[in-house]
């Protein structure tokens, strides 16, 4: 609480500062690392968290907390082999003060080691795996996003609360879709569901006619997935096609319809995922949010762009704090585990393991929008299990 | 060129390699350990291309077998014996090489490229789909093999400038036991192989069993290479067996010109080198890395060490 | 499983392995004829799903998109062999797949350049957006057996066009000596620049024909390239018939290995190369 106003205090400090003139204090740059996909299958998500990193701190009159913001960018391309390699030429040939990154799991993972090893600040705007803030945390690693079960969690207990006793999961073999489907099945079972098979494809398998018959043999009362990108869109078309759409209904994480909408035809129509953001949010900062990056960018935002935003928040939170002095750790892992992020997914706090304590909202897809039907589940919080920070 | 400006130049070139810590920051240095490894890699490929006439598309198969076999080694919360784990990596490297060379070695030409292509592909779905080794997450290598025999350590891993001796140590090891392989009657008939497998067929080689054992050393090689680069960088995940990395040593051996080892190691800086520049141009490097590949195929026949002589060569008015 | 799924599975099989036929023919006649490696083979099943999502988005109709991009993957085709290609007949087979694999990155690249990284999908032409109901609740598209037909029809056109017709008899004879055909006083560069011509169409339209079942995504090329390469090394260099085979073996291999061993999933494909190649380490149908 009491470091909640002292944050605030800052805030109108440095916005009071902001305002008058040669008040600034003569502050060094700050070095952001950006460690993202630019080209292979994420591509489109790496550019969509840069422009929202670079819209807040265009909205900050081109500063955060009063210094100017240098960039040094590498494209990740989403390939763990070259990832330690990739994060510490960030650290250590250009010595970023924080670095930020990225979509892939797997590439977050080694960015965290590198982060770990060398001290380095890190704030990651999207990958979700349940380690980063759990098993892996450290005092200097941050997550803008989610963490994988969050909401797959939520989405458990809704699926539950529908009627639904019996129900098949189909994802990637991979952490990440293992951590959803665990994630599902706790909250899924702890109501009183069975999760009848777990079905898992190779990753980046997208040949889904052999676990459609499967699943038609099988009988379910509902199927929870989890795919992203192309695959998901894929799943959907297919899984509508093949019939079954209209007798077994389809639940999945919101990756499943985020920025795949378009790809899907109509297939995805009144499909329901569980995201910690979604079209229709009535809170002002959304608004302003989507209209500004609207304008900048000439395409509608989404919410990798939100956890670009948020990551820039997160690391005005921290440079506030110093004042433009020295850049000490210490006092910027303090205040950003303290803020209270303005989000435009709605405001959300960091857990002891520093992982968003958000909302998840339940969604309906709506067009070519994931339609805003309620909130899910209220501040959840990840259970962080295995983290030493708790 | 004249063989002791040659000798002259590689020491040169040495000289500067062991120098480089003192004045190179931790990145720099790190970045030159890895395009070693990368050219210890590239010479064994260049054992089955450049001197058996063997072309190998998945050479990375053997890289990864050895990254893994170390990371599957160490324990999750002790470092390995470095005397234990490195036999053991090359070792298991080796034996894949072998048994994939069973099959392989009975094709020829375009099918071998494409069957060696396929078998790596099969090491990569080993560790891409089944348990073994953390899938496609790949797996951790949190501790440095520990150099310790009887309790005395000559050398610590973790220590940077140690690990980037080692590796240079490792480079000058596979060098010069490649000379002494391609000097011996071994190496003679391999050479033999290439230019003329019916000739030494007739001449009652059983050339079989000498590309057998060549494409098995290469994979011991490239296992070495494939034990440093889990070490260095502590992480080791199924791209290591990719084709994409099989494509990037088989460029290194060709750009940097075929049936010479320091051509392999000069593919290497080239490759790493080009990376490193285009990427920091743009987010489409790698539209002008395909640019790059394509013009040297189309202008660049015999690689960059071909060029000094091509040099020579015209300003001699051309003369043969 | 029971019966009904079963016999659904092997539907899936067969329809999965003749699409990847579609891309492997044209992979395997050009290595066969032409003796090149090329690895760009996955880009134009690429360019073609993207070809597929432009000329539909302008026409309106995929079947009006296809009949306009087959003549437009095969000019490309011609004019890539013309520009390129046509230097590496005399090159080892080294510097092929040093030029085809440099291609590839410049086709991601251009494309990431043109189109974008998003996800995009392709309509199904409405008269073929029905299912037919298989068992009580899993229907088939009509679309997929609509592309098993023409995966069918194509097999059958090529083997007539290979078998029965003056061109496919200068190829077969171009695959079996190159002078002798030069003897008979054939233009081998036109019969070369037609037959690459034709093996771009091929995996062009093979893309276009699956974009609407698999969507169009950056790197989709690479994805079926490696398993044509599988096909054309279970089949046998430069045989349709035998790519024809050796898919459907794959088809089948990689549907039941996803349902009866999961875990080996994307294993079963290579065990079977691997114990084909043990039988016959040339191929099923190698060519003399």
């Amino acid at each position: 609480m009491k470091q909640t106003r002292m944050w605030q205090r800052t805030a109108l400090a440095v916005a009071a500062a902001a305002l008058l003139p040669g008040a600034a204090y003569a502050a060094e740059k700050v070095k952001v690392g950006l460690m993202l996909p630019y080209t292979g299958t994420y591509a489109s998500l790496g550019n969509a968290i840069t422009n929202g990193f670079k819209q807040y701190v265009a909205e900050q009159g081109g500063t955060l907390g009063g210094r100017e913001v240098e960039y040094f960018v590498v494209d990740d391309e989403s390939d763990p082999s070259k990832a330690t390699e990739n994060a510490s030429k960030l650290v250590k040939r250009d010595d970023v003060d924080v670095l930020v990154g990225t979509v892939h799991s797997g590439v977050a993972l080694a960015m965290a080691k590198v982060a770990r090893d060398t001290k380095t600040l890190l704030i990651i705007p999207n990958a979700g795996a349940d380690e980063l803030t759990g098993p892996l945390c450290a005092p200097n690693v941050f997550r803008s996003s989610f963490s994988a079960w969050q909401p797959a969690y939520a989405m458990g207990k809704i699926v539950a609360e529908s009627g639904h006793k019996n129900v098949v999961t189909v994802s990637w073999k991979y952490s990440f879709g293992e951590q959803s489907v665990a994630g599902f099945k706790e909250a899924f079972e702890k109501a009183g569901g069975k999760v009848a098979k777990e079905l898992y494809l190779p990753f980046l398998n997208v040949e889904f006619q052999p676990y459609l018959t499967e699943i038609a043999s099988l009988k379910p009362d509902a199927v929870f997935v989890f795919f992203a990108g192309g695959g998901a869109a894929k799943f959907v078309k297919d899984y509508d096609a093949a019939g079954l759409k209209k007798s077994i209904p389809l639940y999945g994480s919101g990756f499943l319809t985020d920025g795949t909408l378009d790809a899907m035809g109509g297939a995805g129509e009144g499909l329901m995922t569980t995201l910690h953001y979604a079209d229709g949010l009535t809170n002002a900062k959304d608004a302003g949010f989507r209209g500004k990056y609207e304008a900048t960018y000439k395409i509608e935002p989404d919410v990798y762009a939100v956890q670009g935003y948020d990551a820039a928040q997160m690391l005005r939170a921290g440079l506030d704090a110093v004042k433009g002095a020295k850049l000490d750790k210490a006092v910027m892992i303090k205040a950003i585990e303290a803020a209270k992020i303005d989000s435009p997914r709605g405001a959300f706090t960091l857990s002891k393991a520093h992982n968003p304590v958000q909302d998840i909202y339940l969604r309906k897809v709506e067009g070519r929008d994931n339609k805003l039907v309620g909130v899910a589940e209220k501040a959840l919080a990840d259970p962080a299990r295995g983290c030493r920070m708790l | 060129m004249n063989p002791r400006i040659s000798m002259f130049l590689k020491l040169a070139v040495l000289a500067g390699v062991v120098a480089f810590p003192a004045f190179g920051s931790d990145f720099y240095a790190e970045l030159v350990a890895k395009v070693l490894i990368l050219a210890i890699f590239a010479m064994s490929l260049d054992l089955l291309v450049g001197f058996t006439g063997l072309v190998s598309f998945g050479h990375a198969a053997y890289f990864g077998v050895a990254a893994y076999a170390v990371a599957l080694l160490t324990p999750q919360y002790d470092p390995a014996n470095l005397w234990l784990a490195l036999p053991l990596s090359i070792g298991a490297a080796a034996a894949a090489a072998f048994l994939i060379g069973l099959f392989v070695l009975r094709t020829k030409g375009i099918y071998f490229i494409m069957v060696t292509l396929a078998f790596a592909q099969m090491a990569y779905y080993v560790f891409h789909d089944t348990p073994l080794g953390g899938g496609s997450d790949g797996i951790y290598l949190n501790f440095k093999p520990d150099t310790s025999i009887a309790g005395w350590a000559p050398f610590d891993l973790n220590e940077p400038l140690h690990l980037y001796y080692f590796v240079v140590a490792a480079l000058l090891v596979v060098f010069g036991l490649l000379k002494l392989v391609l000097r011996s009657p071994f190496g003679r008939v391999l050479v033999g192989i290439r230019s003329n497998e019916h000739r030494m067929l007739s001449l009652g080689y059983a050339t079989f069993r000498y590309k057998l054992a060549a494409f098995t050393l290469a994979g011991a090689l490239a296992g070495v290479a494939g034990f440093l680069y889990a070490v260095l960088f502590g992480f080791v995940t199924p791209e290591y067996l990719s084709w994409h990395k099989s494509g990037d040593v088989l460029l290194m051996v060709i750009l940097g010109g075929m049936g010479n080892l320091v051509g392999a190691i000069a593919g290497a800086v080239a490759i790493v080198g080009l990376q490193e520049v285009f990427t920091g141009w743009t987010k489409h490097w790698q539209l002008i890395m395909g640019l790059t590949i394509v013009a040297a195929v189309l202008f660049m026949p015999g690689g960059l060490t071909a060029v000094p002589g091509r040099i020579l060569n015209w300003k001699n008015g051309g003369a043969k | 499983m029971d019966f009904v799924s079963f016999l659904i599975q092997i539907l899936n099989s067969l329809q999965y392995g003749l699409l990847l036929f579609l891309v492997a023919s044209g992979l395997t006649l050009v290595f066969g004829i032409m003796g090149i490696i090329n690895l760009a083979h996955g880009s134009f099943y690429m360019v073609g799903a993207y070809l597929a999502l432009a000329l539909t988005s302008l026409t309106g109709n995929l079947m009006l998109a296809i009949a306009l991009g087959i003549p437009l993957a095969f000019v490309f085709g011609a004019l890539l062999e013309w520009l390129l290609f046509s230097h590496l007949y005399k090159r080892d087979h080294l510097e092929q797949v040093l030029l085809t694999y440099g291609l590839i990155l410049i086709f991601e690249e251009l494309r990431s350049l043109a189109v974008g990284d998003d996800v995009h999908g392709v309509a199904i032409p409405a008269i073929f957006s029905a299912s037919i109901p298989l068992s009580e609740n899993l229907s088939y598209p009509v679309y997929r057996i609509v592309i098993s037909v023409v995966c069918l029809a194509l097999a059958a056109g090529l083997y007539f066009l290979i078998q029965k017709t003056r061109l496919g008899m200068m190829i077969r004879a171009g695959s079996h000596d190159r002078d002798m055909v030069k003897a008979l006083g054939i233009d081998i560069n036109l019969l070369y620049r037609t037959v690459f011509a034709l093996g771009v169409a091929l995996a062009a339209l093979a893309g276009m024909l699956a974009a609407p079942i698999s969507s169009v995504y950056p790197g989709m090329g690479s994805s079926v390239l490696i398993i044509s390469f599988v096909i054309v090394v279970i089949g046998g260099v430069g045989s349709v018939w035998g790519a024809l085979v050796a898919a459907l073996l794959i088809g089948f291999a990689d549907t039941f290995g996803k349902v009866l061993v999961p875990d080996l999933a994307g294993l079963m494909v290579y065990l079977v190369m691997a114990g084909v190649l043990l039988w016959r380490p040339e191929g099923i149908f190698k060519k003399g």
